[in-house]
């Protein structure tokens, strides 16, 4: 992390030819796409065409039924277990609903991968813990149980626990659903300065149009109907030169 | 890579630069931040960072500094990141936006406490547990009156659930107990030379006692912890909470059905497990010196009408109690995935409590009917 942004233009995630089922059905096929390193892709399209599938494909978690998945031009699916988990230690998932596990406090979630992956003392990692949860907002909130905080503050320490092993890759699914503007605005900028300051590359899926142009660097954009990508680009480039005249609609409200 | 250090250097009695040097990273050993503390006296107003050669940093360099800054808190003494590279600036005031929360959380009593509280609650339990027999005694009596909104497909549905399904596993287990009960018996009864009679043991163990309470056992721990598990992941969901809005009693519509089926199926599964015990327990007493003819004909004579009923009696009374445990467990339940668990568990416990406690009883009270 000291030294960063020696190869800005370096491609850390591409999609070759993916497509994905569920049991038999076809959700999305023939997907291309690159995402740099330091980008904020946004992975958009309307309810139901398989935004939150292609994340699980992409963090491993779905297997595709064709094409692959490179990360920094290695595929996931092909790797050995001990590849696999080092690449899984660079990546932080934050789930919807923050996915904490509910009989541990928010220190104890975030101090999980701590404990798990490396050789820190309890003092230290109690000081990692206080300082990944001060970042997102939640000083003072350690031995708080997810059950007695807010839907906003649990999506928060889901992120906490995400960056806790300073990923180099960060996912999100629908950050910002079931958030106020002002807490989603304030996640959006957190999601910036973590980008900024520590160099990751952002992954997010999310259809909320003032997330999507104010923090998306790069996209892409998937249709159910034609089961396939549309475009791929940044937002605004999208919106004003996008041939597909229903991506355009989908960046402009159809306004 | 080389060990973290701190270099300090005095500038004057207020002012002091400390150089971090090293690599200051999650695989590396870290100075104690006492150290930092312990060169400070109390005329310090700023400390000044500045990186000095071979200078590495991750989160933990930002944990450390947040960890000094607690420490410094009471001294008024400010931080000067100027020295150190912008991310870690950034990300230092970025954690330092929101001041921290001051409340504490509701917390754990201490055992002697929760001892306390559990017998201080008890008088709640009784309540809670009156009143939900209560409820489901009025329910059950609106259901009869064709008022309920229980319907027959869920009631069949379930009944399919905790019936034919629990069939393999009460097979298996009817045998063997029958087998075991033949053994016992078996090696008893040849001292005095009556064999024989282990077909009155085998047949009044299993139809007065052991059909009953083994069938109750088991299905507590298959039917009524799913229930219970059921009804406690509909809680989680807010779905109960959804038709209670709907105008739907959770009792109607969710604990009735369950209760009916369980009520109707057990007797049937009881009545089941007696004949299997029984083809149990001949299956070992026909290995030694007894003939099946022989096993039959003393078993007609040993078991009554009487007796049979009083297993199914038994059986019934022991539905009604694994569904009225399971079914409160699960609506008791709390909101978390963690509570879910809790209910399970407290549904197979308190409804073998319910068991053995019921079953002493209806001994009691049958012994003084003479029946």
């Amino acid at each position: 992390m000291g030294q960063l942004g020696q190869k800005p233009q370096s491609v850390v995630i591409e999609a070759r030819g993916l497509s994905m089922n569920y049991g038999s059905n076809l959700i999305q096929s023939n997907l291309h796409f690159q995402i740099s390193k330091g980008d904020v892709f946004v992975i958009m399209g309307g309810s139901g065409c398989g935004k939150s599938t292609l994340l699980k494909h992409m963090i491993g978690l779905y297997q595709p039924a064709g094409g692959d998945i490179l990360f920094g031009g290695q595929s996931y699916f092909t790797a050995s277990p001990e590849q696999q988990l080092a690449m899984r230690k660079r990546w932080g998932v934050t789930y919807q609903g923050g996915a904490l596990f509910s009989d541990k406090t928010l220190a104890e979630n975030v101090a999980l991968p701590l404990v798990q992956y490396t050789t820190l003392t309890s003092k230290d990692i109690r000081d990692m813990v206080r300082y990944k949860l001060a970042l997102v907002g939640l000083a003072g909130f350690e031995d708080f149980y997810p059950s007695q905080i807010s839907g906003g503050m649990c999506k928060r320490a889901g992120l906490a626990r995400a960056i806790a092993l300073d990923p180099d890759i960060l996912f999100f699914d629908e950050p910002s659903a079931g958030l106020d503007p002002l807490s989603a605005r304030r996640l959006d900028d957190l999601i910036l300065q973590l980008r900024d300051s520590t160099g990751a590359t952002v992954v997010i899926v999310t259809h909320e149009l003032a997330s999507i142009f104010a923090i998306g660097s790069n996209g892409v954009y998937l249709d159910a109907n034609s089961k396939t990508q549309l475009d791929t680009g940044s937002p605004g480039y999208m919106l004003n030169h996008s041939k597909h005249d229903l991506v355009k609609a989908f960046l402009s409200r159809g306004e | 890579m080389k060990q973290a250090t701190l270099n300090f250097h005095k500038v004057s009695d207020s002012n002091v630069v400390v150089t971090v040097q090293g690599s200051w990273t999650v695989s590396g050993v870290l100075p104690a931040p006492e150290q930092l503390s312990a060169m400070l006296d109390d005329r310090l107003k700023t400390v000044v960072f500045t990186a000095g050669d071979d200078f590495f940093w991750d989160s933990r360099l930002l944990a450390w500094l947040m960890a000094c800054q607690r420490m410094l808190e009471s001294t008024h003494c400010q931080f000067d990141l100027s020295g150190l590279p912008e991310d870690v600036r950034d990300l230092f005031n970025l954690a330092n936006t929101v001041p921290p929360n001051k409340a504490l959380p509701e917390r754990h009593a201490s055992l002697f406490h929760q001892l306390v509280n559990r017998l201080a609650r008890l008088g709640d339990e009784a309540m809670a547990l009156l009143a939900f027999t209560g409820e489901l005694a009025l329910t059950l009596c609106r259901w009869f009156a064709q008022k309920g909104s229980a319907r027959w497909s869920d009631i069949i549905n379930f009944c399919h659930q905790s019936g034919p399904s629990a069939l393999p596993i009460i097979t298996l287990q009817s045998v063997l107990i029958g087998m075991i009960l033949a053994y016992l018996g078996m090696v008893q009864l040849r001292q005095f030379g009556a064999e024989v009679y282990v077909a009155n043991l085998v047949g009044v163990g299993m139809v007065r006692e052991m059909g009953a309470l083994m069938t109750a056992v088991i299905m507590s721990g298959r039917t009524g912890a799913a229930y219970a598990a059921q009804l406690g992941t509909m809680q989680v969901n807010e779905e109960i909470d959804a038709l209670t809005t709907l105008g739907i009693k959770p009792m109607d519509y969710l604990v009735v059905p369950r209760t009916l089926a369980l009520i109707l199926t057990i007797p049937l599964l009881c009545l089941y497990s007696n004949i299997l015990g029984m083809f149990g327990g001949g299956l070992v007493a026909t290995n030694m010196d007894i003939t099946w003819l022989m096993y039959l004909y003393q078993l007609r004579d040993a078991i009554s009408f009487g007796d049979t009923m009083t297993g199914v009696v038994k059986s019934f009374v022991f539905g009604l109690l694994i569904a009225m445990a399971g079914c409160r467990a699960g609506l008791a339940c709390g909101r978390s995935s963690a509570a879910v668990g809790q209910a399970t568990t407290n549904a197979v416990v308190t409804a073998i409590i319910y068991l053995v406690v019921a079953d002493a009883g209806l001994n009691i009270l049958f012994y003084h009917l003479g029946i």
